[in-house]
């Protein structure tokens, strides 16, 4: 592959990895809407378009067309800069996840991904750990109480949960023996006994797939652990005052990182793209690509799921159970892996 | 030629970076170019082939010290650091020692290099390689350094606990 | 890229621990202290953690002598023990229970909870221990920064003085500066040797053509040591923060991280002939001994007259560096043993009569210190006379084999700088002398009774101190025998 069609492939790649994550962001806000409407009870939006399938278009236009304030005591560069660094850094995150097979069309080989390197993972661990910089700014820089408050928390449960994530993930590491996403998938590949598929929380890593998952929700400020924007205490936390296409963007950021965290954990412990093969050549190509879809479609219920079934965490507990519980669990989880493989090997 | 490229933009990055940190009044400013200088520095680190360094360089120094720097000055809410004139001494000899010093090392790196460096591609970089280094040759360093952050915590705590007498221990039980 | 890893043995071995033991001994009573502090009794805390500390440097100085039976590399060519390495690990880990034993009357009287100043003591030792027996210079650096972060925090120990926090912040901002010259010293050389295993940059340098970027390196590395050990023109740092810090760890931090920087700076002129070193030297030594025998005259507050004093000795001392290897290496050993002894012996005296608060410590205080406690007048002026360089004292030796080596290098012009100042030192040291037996004592108080810990430092440092003036013999033998070591 010559540098031209690097750069097109390239491009391609990026346009069309750019648009499904904004559909997807975008639906997945519609999403939440219906599951939690129905949860409680009501309809969730059903005016614009068929099942309200329209709504989130309606909403990005209104969003465009509002008016920009920004209030007179804030300060102006970090205030601006805050929401584009949140949305810029949850966009990044996804560059270096595949989606699926490497795939061959004419003569082009490339895999379902931007661009493959060999630390992906940490490449993705790495920009979300910068994500909390657009959050914690906002807070700041908005020089209202209440959004010093929500910064100071999502801060503080951010870095304190990063751990608890990092090192759950230590142990599919160790499994896999590299930390390219790609190998990390592979690695998944095939059954045991001919029916149980190889994925990570078959071979042991269930502890440390609930630690991930609990430790995501916080990373992503998400209910339980959405004390950053808790409004019984906070009316809107970090972003009460942003309006607009400003607060917009912690809205895309947030859903965005839910989904590379649903994508995360659809690699690393779910098998990735691996599921059953039949059918026609193309069906086969496409496959991978809907299996991938179903398990972070999952994901992003089980997010909403929680969202409408869970009360809020105090905010000790919350600490209290990242550093008393979920650290040492993880690594416990780590010490018995690293065990296991030693005396397997 | 692209790395050369992309190096020396991220250098002059680093650098300007580094200057901001000293000229900004705003702590806030400061911590932030900070955290500009510790990502350039990543991306110099991934130029150089060092790709677990840079990825590593990036989590803990951006992601998670510069973000405890950025935490702590928002809770002591810390306002514009008020200038003082700066110190004669400073200005007079500071300056330009730290020039002639910037350099003479310029110097000698610009007109002795290719002789008997270490190319870059050499070192190890991929994580395998520094993790038989680093729980291998440099076991030793490694565990020392467990004793350097015991005693920087013991520091912490010694140097932030109100001082209390024997006299007030005695009294309390 | 071919690994060691295939190589060599897979795991540690038991040589390789025994090869740091006195390390793994220091660090193991320390954390024993850590969890014991919050457990012990309070008000009987005190002297138990102190003699755990005793008693785990005293098992450090056992363990030393046990290891020189077995010298050799270990961890994968991380560390060295040989003579130079036991010499260095005997005398610092003897500092450590000196120190301990000044500082067990001194912490009752100022009031300071012990829990973390033992440990962070045994601690900081376990950084300086390993210094003298790194060969590699990232160990050297994590083993720097750990003796120089430990005495950071034990300079600001009198909590209640705000001295004491200034003289620990002013520290810690300079030495974490001069720490990173250190580090900018050991990446050039890095750059320029491609190792930064000592042995290996030995070989590269005499091997070949000497890249300009290891001068560079070197004098960067000198600018880190040299704050270290407060030579000047890196000395401004040093009569404040003497001042400030509690008197035992003056006494510790004048003594055994300059012990272990010495033993560095040692290592990096000769074991790896550092390019450039005449230079440097002779205009640190110059300078250092110049500005603190000047800097001394003028002192009215004891500790900082000590202080300056210090920076004058690092002068003297440096004078061996710029002197032939042979000759150089011994003569600076038996300077650093003999300076440890006399200015410990001197900063015990200070602690115990500074009492609480630190109250008596300018000159006027000590008038009629000589009616007032006959014996620690005696000990001071012993040490007094030691740091002159009067005969039959260990001071007297030391100064004399360091000019005589810098003679043999035919470095007459440094002798007569080193010559003129002992003269000019001879002054301020005297006029103590004469305010402590001349002059009538201004407050008749009677004095507190030297309690047993501190009378044992006392005479053990006064019997070192005139044991190393009349019977060098032995112990600069086993000095030049460990500079043949050094020198292969």
């Amino acid at each position: 592959m010559n540098l031209t069609t690097f750069i097109i492939v390239s491009v391609i790649k990026t346009v069309i990895a750019l648009f499904v994550l904004l559909t997807a962001v975008a639906y997945s806000v519609w999403l939440e809407r219906k599951v939690v409407g129905h949860i409680q009870n009501r309809w969730g939006p059903t005016r614009v378009g068929p099942f309200g399938l329209l709504q989130p278009l309606a909403d990005g236009a209104k969003f465009l067309f509002k008016e920009d304030l920004i209030p007179p005591h804030v300060y102006k560069p970090l205030y601006i800069a805050a929401p584009m660094l949140a949305v810029m850094f949850a966009l990044t995150s996804i560059s270096v996840i595949p989606i699926g097979n490497v795939v061959t069309i004419g003569n082009i080989k490339t895999p379902l991904q931007i661009t493959d390197v060999n630390i992906g993972l940490l490449i993705v661990l790495g920009i979300t750990s910068l994500g909390v910089y657009g959050v914690a700014l906002a807070g700041w820089s908005s020089n209202s109480k209440y959004s010093l408050l929500g910064g100071l928390r999502a801060s503080a449960q951010m870095v304190s949960y990063e751990i608890s994530l990092g090192l759950s993930l230590v142990g599919v590491l160790i499994l896999a023996g590299s930390f390219s996403l790609r190998a990390i998938v592979d690695a998944q590949a095939g059954t045991f006994w001919g029916f149980i598929p190889r994925w990570n929380i078959f071979q042991g890593q269930i502890i440390a797939f609930f630690i991930y998952l609990t430790a995501a929700y916080a990373e992503t400020n998400r209910v339980p652990f959405d004390l950053p924007e808790a409004e019984t205490e906070l009316v809107a936390g970090y972003h009460t005052e942003y309006s607009a296409m400003k607060f917009a963007m912690f809205f895309m950021a947030e859903y965005a990182n839910m989904i590379t965290v649903a994508c995360l954990a659809s690699l690393l412990f779910l098998g990735g793209w691996h599921g059953p093969l039949f059918g026609p050549p193309l069906l086969q190509a496409i496959l991978p690509v809907f299996w991938f879809g179903l398990r972070v479609f999952m994901f992003l219920f089980i997010y909403i799921w929680v969202r409408g079934t869970l009360p809020r965490f105090r905010y000790d507990q919350l600490m209290a159970f990242g550093w008393k519980f979920l650290l040492p669990m993880a690594i416990a989880n780590l010490v018995i892996t690293a065990l296991i493989v030693a005396i397997r090997s | 030629m692209l790395h050369l490229v992309l190096f020396l933009i991220f250098g002059a990055i680093c650098v300007a970076g580094a200057v901001n940190l000293l000229v900004q009044r705003h702590p806030i400013n400061s911590a932030l170019s900070l955290v500009a200088v510790m990502a350039s520095l990543a991306v110099e680190y991934l130029l150089l082939g060092a790709e677990f360094v840079a990825a590593v360089q990036v989590i803990v120094y951006a992601g998670a010290i510069m973000v405890l720097f950025v935490f702590v000055i928002m809770l002591l809410n810390a306002g514009e650091e008020a200038r003082t004139g700066g110190s004669r001494v400073a200005i007079l000899f500071g300056i330009p020692g730290m020039l002639a010093g910037s350099l003479l090392v310029a110097w000698v790196l610009i007109t002795h290099s290719g002789t008997q460096e270490v190319s870059a591609g050499a070192l190890p970089g991929p994580p395998r390689e520094i993790a038989n280094l680093l729980f291998h040759d440099f076991l030793l360093p490694f565990e020392v350094t467990s004793v350097l952050v015991l005693i920087a915590i013991m520091g912490a705590v010694v140097l932030a606990a109100r001082p209390e007498s024997i006299e007030q221990q005695k009294r309390e039980g | 890229m071919s690994l060691a890893f295939q190589a060599s043995q897979a795991l540690p071995r038991g040589t390789d621990y025994l090869r740091i033991l006195p390390e793994l001994v220091l660090s193991i009573f320390g954390m024993i202290i850590m969890v014991l502090d919050p457990v012990v009794d309070q008000r009987r805390n005190q002297k138990a953690l102190g003699t755990l500390a005793l008693i785990g440097s005293l098992a450090a100085i056992a363990s030393t002598l046990w290891q020189a039976r077995a010298p050799g590399l270990a961890f994968w060519n991380m560390v060295q023990v040989d003579t130079f390495s036991v010499f260095f690990h005997f005398l610092i880990t003897t500092i450590t229970a000196v120190v301990i034993l000044t500082s067990y009357e001194y912490m009752e009287v100022q009031q300071i909870r012990v829990g973390e100043y033992y440990a962070l003591i045994l601690f900081g030792a376990v950084g300086m221990c390993l210094m003298s027996s790194a060969v590699e210079l990232v160990l050297i650096f994590i083993a720097l920064e750990i003796s120089s972060i430990s005495t950071y925090i034990l300079a600001g120990f009198r909590r209640r003085a705000a001295i004491s926090s200034e003289a620990s912040i002013k520290y810690f901002l300079l030495g974490s500066f001069a720490t990173a010259f250190f580090l900018y010293g050991v990446a050039l050389m890095f750059g320029a040797t491609g190792s930064t295993s000592i042995p290996t940059i030995e070989q590269h340098l005499r091997s070949g053509s000497i890249p300009v970027l290891a001068y560079v390196a070197i004098a960067l590395m000198f600018v880190g040591l040299g704050f270290k050990v407060a030579a000047a023109p890196f000395h401004v740092w040093t009569p404040d923060v003497y001042e400030g810090a509690p008197a035992p760890i003056v006494g510790f931090m004048s003594t055994a991280p300059k012990a272990a920087v010495f033993a560095v700076l040692l290592r990096i002129m000769f074991q790896i002939h550092a390019p450039g070193r005449l230079g440097l030297i002779w205009v640190a030594a110059a300078l250092s001994m110049t500005l603190g025998n000047i800097g001394a005259l003028v002192q009215q507050n004891v500790k900082r007259l000590l202080a300056y004093s210090s920076i004058a000795h690092a002068g003297y001392l440096l004078v061996a560096f710029a002197a032939l290897p042979q000759n150089g290496i011994p003569s600076a050993m038996f300077y650093t043993a003999s300076y440890a002894a006399m200015n410990i012996g001197a900063f015990a005296v200070v602690s115990h009569f500074g009492g609480a608060g630190e109250r008596y410590v300018t000159l006027e205080d000590y008038s009629g210190l000589g009616r007032r406690s006959p014996v620690l007048a005696a000990a001071l002026t012993l040490f007094l006379l030691s740091l002159i360089g009067i005969p039959i004292t260990a001071g007297f030796f030391a100064k004399f084999y360091v000019f005589s080596a810098a003679l043999q290098a035919n470095l007459v012009g440094l002798v007569i700088i080193g010559v003129i100042n002992s003269a000019v030192a001879a002054y301020y040291y005297l006029r103590v002398i004469v305010v402590v037996y001349m002059h009538d004592p201004r407050d008749e108080s009677v004095l507190p009774a030297v309690p047993l810990e501190l009378g044992a430092a006392l005479a053990i440092t006064a019997l070192t101190t005139i044991y190393l003036g009349l019977l060098p013999g032995r112990v600069l033998d086993y000095a030049s025998r460990s500079a043949g070591d050094l020198l292969h």
